[in-house]
């Protein structure tokens, strides 16, 4: 679907390029355009590529082939992949704990954010407030909240107390930590997930929503009849923005789970840390765990991308 | 809150077809305390309500329990957060006191910043960072736009390659670099090695360092200004292209005089967008030096923030730097705002 749109566009685009090609037969300056474009294509490549092959090397391999030649068949292992496998699984499994449904969450709860400052009819001046508000809180340096969250957490919302039951169970305590990074994610993430989803809304057809106003609808019933179901595109691009967002955040986890040896560690702050030693760093092992660490952002750009891109446009 | 909410939903739509809804899930939590109560409330609800719709507009009191809690909740995590830190900034608070003692304010913590050299270090750091981050990733993301834009065939493959980079988190793209910078056999010593130059200990030089975790930023993030300027380009009407060809500009004048101040929107959006990238910069310092203490050189307010905070346990000397990083924030953000809406775009 998305891919028919894309081709009209670039059926435009190249409508002047075909005029001028048939201005000067020369495709010189062509294929110098395609020279530059595939230099720039390996300048973004090669960091990624030459991580990859190095995640399959032995300690002499790395030393002995170039840092993006593949290893010969002698300097291949998988020893490096099943160390950073052993070490980042368990955080793999935490960081989908609060990713997930901080995700869902915050997706939700921007949807009904952005149609409540959107659909209805209020005072733009006013409107225009909040949403200044709203938007601004997508700017801000996470830095400046960070010490009032810890104080919030640690002092004020003891729900390490409250969720004792749960500790009872024989879950670790320190899986309040997951609980506090959802809520903390979901509260951050309202102000990105309301400005996506009020761009999609601002361009919904109003006579629909204005006529079933008119029969007496109430805003609760546009938005659960009307409004939602046509949300679906959007909801793509908000769900995978925020996961890569919440998946990727070093910061709050840094500060909330705190020790990368807790029970509860995401796999970020595992990744920080893995791979460097007393005896310098193995970047095999560091490559390894990086690229298992992004596996899922990767799965989930690579099948979603161009939703991504529009999503990043927008 | 929500039982608030319940009472003056059912005070105002008495009749409509999902009160049946609210009713049953309202009924649960007050319905035995609250159902005598509500009688003499709901007069006085409904003449707050219609006051309150006269002043805001007629949608405003049933609009807002869709947009209301999560403005507040969000309210309190940005705001209340960003105040509460204003508020600590100011004590003495440190080490491992349990709270902040707020009998006591004053602005010493900010006389401390001046005095601090390694906090000039860092803010000067900090812009040069913001600056040529921004400035070198935007010049990079429009050539790239421009030569996208030309009607290239396998677009949409090209396009997928140049944004790869930003799906990768800082914690990730940090590893690559490292390894990329590594002095004995990275990949950009060989590189300047084939032109006779090096080796450069690019992580280990302070007066580099701050320049490659630069470029290593601008890696990442010039696909997103790519993207960016390609739909400012795609917007912009054919006619003007053929326009300036048929008066015989070149293609360069073409660019520079036609079509590139008309991406001015585009310039500005993304330029906002990749400074609160480059502020963020904290992820990416940390993972390359594992710890709070990034390479000599490339200290920046965020780390040092961090650091501050969290590893010297000097909990109100970190609010302080906070505050001016925050300030340095809004300097960018209150401007685009007041931009945004005046062009009627909010």
């Amino acid at each position: 679907m998305s891919d028919g749109e894309i081709r009209t566009d670039g059926g435009t685009t190249s409508t002047t390029a075909r005029l001028r090609r048939n201005l000067d037969q020369l495709t010189v300056e062509d294929v110098g355009l395609y020279v530059v474009l595939a230099f720039a294509a390996a300048f973004y490549l090669v960091p990624i590529e030459s991580g990859l092959v190095t995640s399959f090397k032995t300690g002499i391999a790395i030393v002995e082939t170039a840092p993006f030649a593949p290893p010969g068949p002698s300097g291949l292992t998988l020893e490096k992949w099943q160390t950073a496998i052993d070490a980042l699984l368990r955080g793999m499994g935490n960081s989908l704990l609060y990713a997930v449904p901080a995700t869902v969450i915050s997706a939700f709860v921007g949807s009904i954010t952005a149609y409540g400052l959107t659909i209805p009819t209020w005072k733009k001046s006013y409107k225009a407030v909040v949403l200044m508000l709203i938007i601004a809180g997508i700017f801000i340096p996470y830095q400046a909240v960070l010490v009032p969250l810890t104080q919030f957490w640690s002092q004020w919302a003891q729900l390490d107390q409250v969720l004792s039951f749960v500790w009872a169970l024989g879950i670790d305590n320190d899986y309040v930590g997951i609980i506090e990074l959802v809520i903390t994610h979901v509260a951050y993430g309202i102000p990105i997930c309301t400005l996506l989803f009020r761009t999609y809304y601002k361009t919904m057809s109003e006579e629909m929503i204005e006529s079933a106003r008119l029969d007496g609808a109430t805003l609760r019933r546009v938005y659960r009849r009307i409004v939602l179901p046509l949300s679906g595109p959007m909801f793509a691009v908000v769900l995978i923005y925020q996961f890569t967002q919440i998946w990727n955040d070093l910061l709050f986890t840094l500060v909330i789970v705190s020790t990368e040896s807790s029970p509860a560690a995401p796999v970020v702050l595992i990744l920080a840390g893995l791979g460097s030693s007393l005896e310098g760093q193995d970047f095999a092992l560091r490559m390894a765990g990086a690229f298992f660490a992004a596996l899922p952002t990767l799965a989930v750009y690579i099948f979603f991308g161009e939703e991504f891109a529009e999503g990043v446009a927008a | 809150m929500l039982d608030f909410y319940r009472r003056l939903y059912r005070a105002i739509r008495p009749s409509s077809g999902d009160d049946e809804a609210a009713r049953t899930d309202g009924g649960v939590v007050s319905d035995g305390s609250a159902a005598d109560p509500v009688e003499p409330d709901r007069d006085a609800t409904a003449r707050l309500k219609s006051a309150l719709d006269r002043r805001f507009g007629s949608d405003f009191m049933e609009s807002s329990i869709f947009w209301l809690p999560p403005f507040l909740l969000m309210g309190l995590f940005v705001y209340g957060a960003v105040i509460w830190n204003l508020l600590i900034s100011l004590t003495d608070y440190q080490r491992f006191e349990n709270a902040p003692d707020y009998s006591n304010l004053d602005f010493e913590m900010y006389t401390r910043a001046l005095a601090d050299s390694g906090f000039i270090d860092a803010a000067v750091n900090t812009l040069i960072l913001l600056i040529l981050f921004t400035a070198g990733t935007l010049a990079v993301g429009l050539l790239l736009a421009i030569l996208i834009d030309r009607g290239i065939r396998f677009e949409n493959s090209f396009r997928t390659i140049y944004l790869l980079p930003m799906s990768l988190s800082f914690v990730v793209t940090a590893q690559f670099w490292l390894w990329i910078y590594n002095y004995n056999n990275g990949i950009a010593n060989s590189v300047i090695g084939t032109f006779g130059l090096g080796p450069v200990s690019w992580l280990g030089n302070q007066d580099i360092v701050l320049y490659a975790v630069i470029f290593a930023l601008m890696w990442q993030f010039s696909g997103y200004a790519m993207v960016v300027y390609l739909a400012g380009l795609r917007a912009i009407p054919r006619e003007h292209y053929e326009a300036a060809k048929v008066d015989g500009a070149s293609t360069l004048k073409m660019y520079w005089r036609v079509i590139i101040p008309q991406l001015k929107g585009a310039t500005i959006s993304a330029a906002v967008v990749l400074m609160v990238f480059g502020m963020k910069a904290f992820d990416f310092l940390y993972s390359l030096a594992g710890g709070y203490r990034p390479p000599n050189g490339a200290d920046i307010l965020a780390t040092k923030m961090v650091r501050e905070a969290y590893a010297n346990l000097n909990w109100a000397y970190g609010s302080a730097i906070a505050i001016v990083l925050f300030a340095m924030a809004l300097g960018v953000i209150g401007p685009y705002l007041v931009y945004e809406y005046r062009r009627d775009n909010l």
